[in-house]
């Protein structure tokens, strides 16, 4: 359904007899810029080289990261978790998670040790929410990774729920290796040819740079405040 | 909180403001520990110059196109079913969103840090209409509580209080029982906090930049807050600066890089979190509606005069972690929400000569604001242009330097005046001397002298002193 647009054109007018000329009606193209030193940074890398950015990225953005591969990434996932006090858990809906061999974790291993694994689920509506609100742990997947600043990009729909990377209190991305480009300009690059090809974007894309926090008081750096406490990356080098 | 945040003469708020030891070493600290890690962190980026001309571009192509970006920009969020609607006042932002708080019945109010919402006073309007409206920036939360303190800086709001104060303020007002840690305090925030998300009926954002291609606008925090308050309520609404939009989300990227980095030398906030109309048909979280009132406020009268550049900014705050008057008397002397050199430039022609035309003379002119701002304004020459406006059309230069001007014009005026002036000067200030200092000055000389010694007039002219060596003596 569409939206509604009020008091535009007397707003509109206003700037443009401002700016001395009658209102723009014919689109304005994209300026060709004069400066672009964004393509410069981190320019030539092999994914090996941006894998080295990231790393030590993260010890500054006081992240943990580790490297795995397909076959031992349920382990290394178990791992994180089991450091983080375990459940409860909530995940996308997202099949990639059964395709990288996940699903005896999440559906047989954990729920034996008691723990609560709750899978995002749109029909359930309001349920969702308070299951990620009491979580421990929030698990999602990476989109695209940022090298440069240690940010993984997260796009909402309906079965990947923008609150299980804000509302438990540990978060862990799941990061193909494949996934990882320079930084944000890439990214932002790719928002664009999606839009472009589908006429679409999610409602929400998040840029994640590690856990919550805030310098507010007296500028000392406060980790957790009203996102995760801890976040953990785990990268999947054959993905 | 309305724009100006006080009542108080300039240079009251000016003296409170040095003597307040605790403000100043917090200041001090802050321009210095931000001022590194901008700095760190646009050297590590390396082609600073070049970034900041890519700024400059795009923020001046954008001011130069805004009629034709609004106009996309508004087409894009109606059609992902956002209601838009442009306000030329406060009066008329107030207004829509007031209608949209009685028909949604709303009682609670979930906000983060904007300084547009500020500037239209949106929380007294709300507060007014019965509402509770919760600040959820964990700075701005601390200033709330402590009965609407004003805000000191535009990236930490609360700089000026110390952790203790801080605890005070939480202890009466929340029945906090633990220490000053500011752990403690932060996560008794996050629980106090974490309910009020949960149960509000409205989230109210402001924009860091709207992207005209697709309808969507993006938010720039480290705390997340901003995520919580779009992701729950219900309602959404979020207000902008009509000048807060970029053509797409390619320029978008660049500004947000510019921002962090020369916010707070990160090179990128932990949370950019980049929405487009309300949340689809079937998602679960996200607002069912969403509103974005474009604000004038002012603004357009700024375009196409002198002052246009001033629209480029992306509040950063980079020019107030420079500014040596900034350091010295703090974000409240300034009167307004915009402190600062972006403040001094920004507040008399959003605000009005009448209530900030003290606000061009706090400045020593250094062009420090100037070299760090990452788009280019060149903030110390619109200093320079509000002075020559304020004198030359407004006719409302400082008393002190209006009367010191009708001195000197007077005793320049002849050359009999200006040998009886210079003659007397010695003498005048003889009872105030001390050997060739002057340590306690009357009248205007008195600021100075507080905290230096002022030179004694020679009691030798120039004059003399020449005229005696012509004729042979020394």
């Amino acid at each position: 359904m569409a939206g509604t647009i009020q008091n535009r054109d007397k707003f509109l007018n206003q700037i443009a007899s401002r700016l001395d000329r009658p209102r723009i009606s014919s689109p304005v193209d994209r300026p060709v810029w004069k400066f672009r030193p964004q393509d410069e940074v981190l320019k030539d890398t092999t994914q090996d080289d941006l894998l080295e950015v990231l790393k030590e990225q993260c010890k500054k953005i006081h992240t943990n990261i580790y490297e795995t591969n397909q076959k031992d990434l349920a382990a290394t996932l178990n791992q994180v978790v089991s450091g983080y006090g375990g459940g409860p858990i909530v995940t996308w809906k997202d099949e990639r998670f059964s395709k990288w061999g996940l699903d005896s974790l999440f559906k047989q291993e954990w729920p034996c040790q008691e723990m609560d694994v709750y899978e995002w689920n749109h029909t359930k509506g309001k349920k969702n929410i308070a299951k990620a609100e009491k979580a421990n742990v929030g698990i999602t997947i990476s989109e695209i990774t940022l090298a440069e600043s240690g940010t993984v990009v997260l796009f909402s729909d309906e079965n990947k729920g923008r609150t299980v990377s804000f509302l438990p209190a540990t978060y862990i991305a799941l990061v193909p290796k494949s996934s990882l480009v320079p930084r944000i300009t890439q990214a932002a690059q790719k928002m664009r040819e999606i839009h472009k090809k589908t006429g679409h974007v999610a409602s929400c894309i998040n840029f994640i740079t590690g856990p919550s926090n805030s310098a507010d008081i007296e500028l000392n750096l406060v980790v957790g405040v009203h996102g995760p406490v801890k976040a953990t990356y785990i990268v999947i080098n054959d993905l | 909180m309305a724009m100006k945040i006080s009542t108080d003469q300039f240079k009251d708020r000016v003296d409170k403001g040095i003597h307040d030891d605790f403000m100043r070493g917090a200041v001090a600290g802050a321009q210095d520990g931000m001022g590194v890690k901008r700095r760190i962190a646009t050297e590590e980026l390396g082609n600073w110059e070049d970034w900041r001309s890519h700024g400059e571009e795009i923020r001046q192509h954008v001011l130069e196109n805004l009629d034709y970006y609004l106009e996309q920009l508004s087409e894009n969020v109606a059609k992902r079913g956002g209601h838009v609607f442009f306000a030329q006042t406060k009066e008329e932002a107030n207004e829509y969103i007031r209608e949209i708080v009685k028909k949604k019945e709303a009682k609670k109010i979930v906000k983060a840090k904007s300084m547009v919402t500020e500037e239209i006073s949106l929380n007294s309007m709300l507060e007014h209409e019965g509402c509770e409206v919760i600040e959820t920036d964990l700075g701005e939360y601390i200033l709330q509580i402590d009965d609407h303190d004003p805000p000191s800086h535009i990236v930490v709001p609360a700089l000026h209080k110390n952790k203790e104060q801080i605890r005070d303020v939480f202890t009466e007002k929340l029945g906090y029982t633990k220490t000053s840690k500011p752990e403690e305090l932060a996560w008794h925030a996050r629980e106090m906090l974490r309910k009020e998300y949960l149960s509000a009926d409205i989230g109210i954002t402001g924009c860091n930049f709207a992207v005209a291609e697709t309808g969507s606008f993006s938010l720039v925090t480290n705390e997340g807050n901003a995520d919580l308050v779009t992701a729950l309520p219900k309602t959404q609404i979020t207000v902008m600066g009509m000048e807060r939009l970029v053509p797409t989300y390619e320029e978008m990227e660049v500004l947000v890089s510019l921002l962090t980095r020369s916010a707070v030398g990160q090179k990128l906030t932990s949370y950019i979190t980049v929405l487009t109309g309300p949340r689809e048909a079937l998602d679960v979280d996200g607002p069912e509606e969403f509103h974005l009132v474009i604000v004038d406020n002012g603004r357009s009268k700024i375009l196409g005069g002198e002052f246009q550049s001033v629209l480029q900014c992306i509040r950063c705050a980079a020019c107030i972690n420079v500014c040596p008057v900034y350091r010295h008397v703090g974000g409240h002397s300034y009167g307004s929400i915009y402190s600062g050199p972006i403040g001094a430039v920004l507040s008399p022609l959003l605000g009005g000569y009448d209530e900030f035309k003290e606000l061009p003379y706090a400045s020593t002119l250094c062009g420090a604001c100037t070299e760090v701002c990452p788009v280019k304004i060149p903030l110390h020459n619109l200093l320079h242009k509000h002075r020559e406006v304020i004198v030359e059309q407004e006719g409302k230069a400082p008393i002190a330097e209006k009367l010191l001007m009708k001195a000197f014009g007077l005793g320049a005026a002849s050359p009999m005046m200006y040998n009886i002036g210079s003659k007397m000067a010695p003498a005048a200030m003889n009872p105030f001397t001390v050997g060739e200092k002057i340590s306690k000055g009357p009248g205007p000389l008195k600021a100075w002298t507080d905290i230096r010694d002022f030179p004694a007039p020679n009691k030798e002219r120039f004059r003399d002193w020449f005229k005696n060596r012509e004729k042979g003596g020394k």
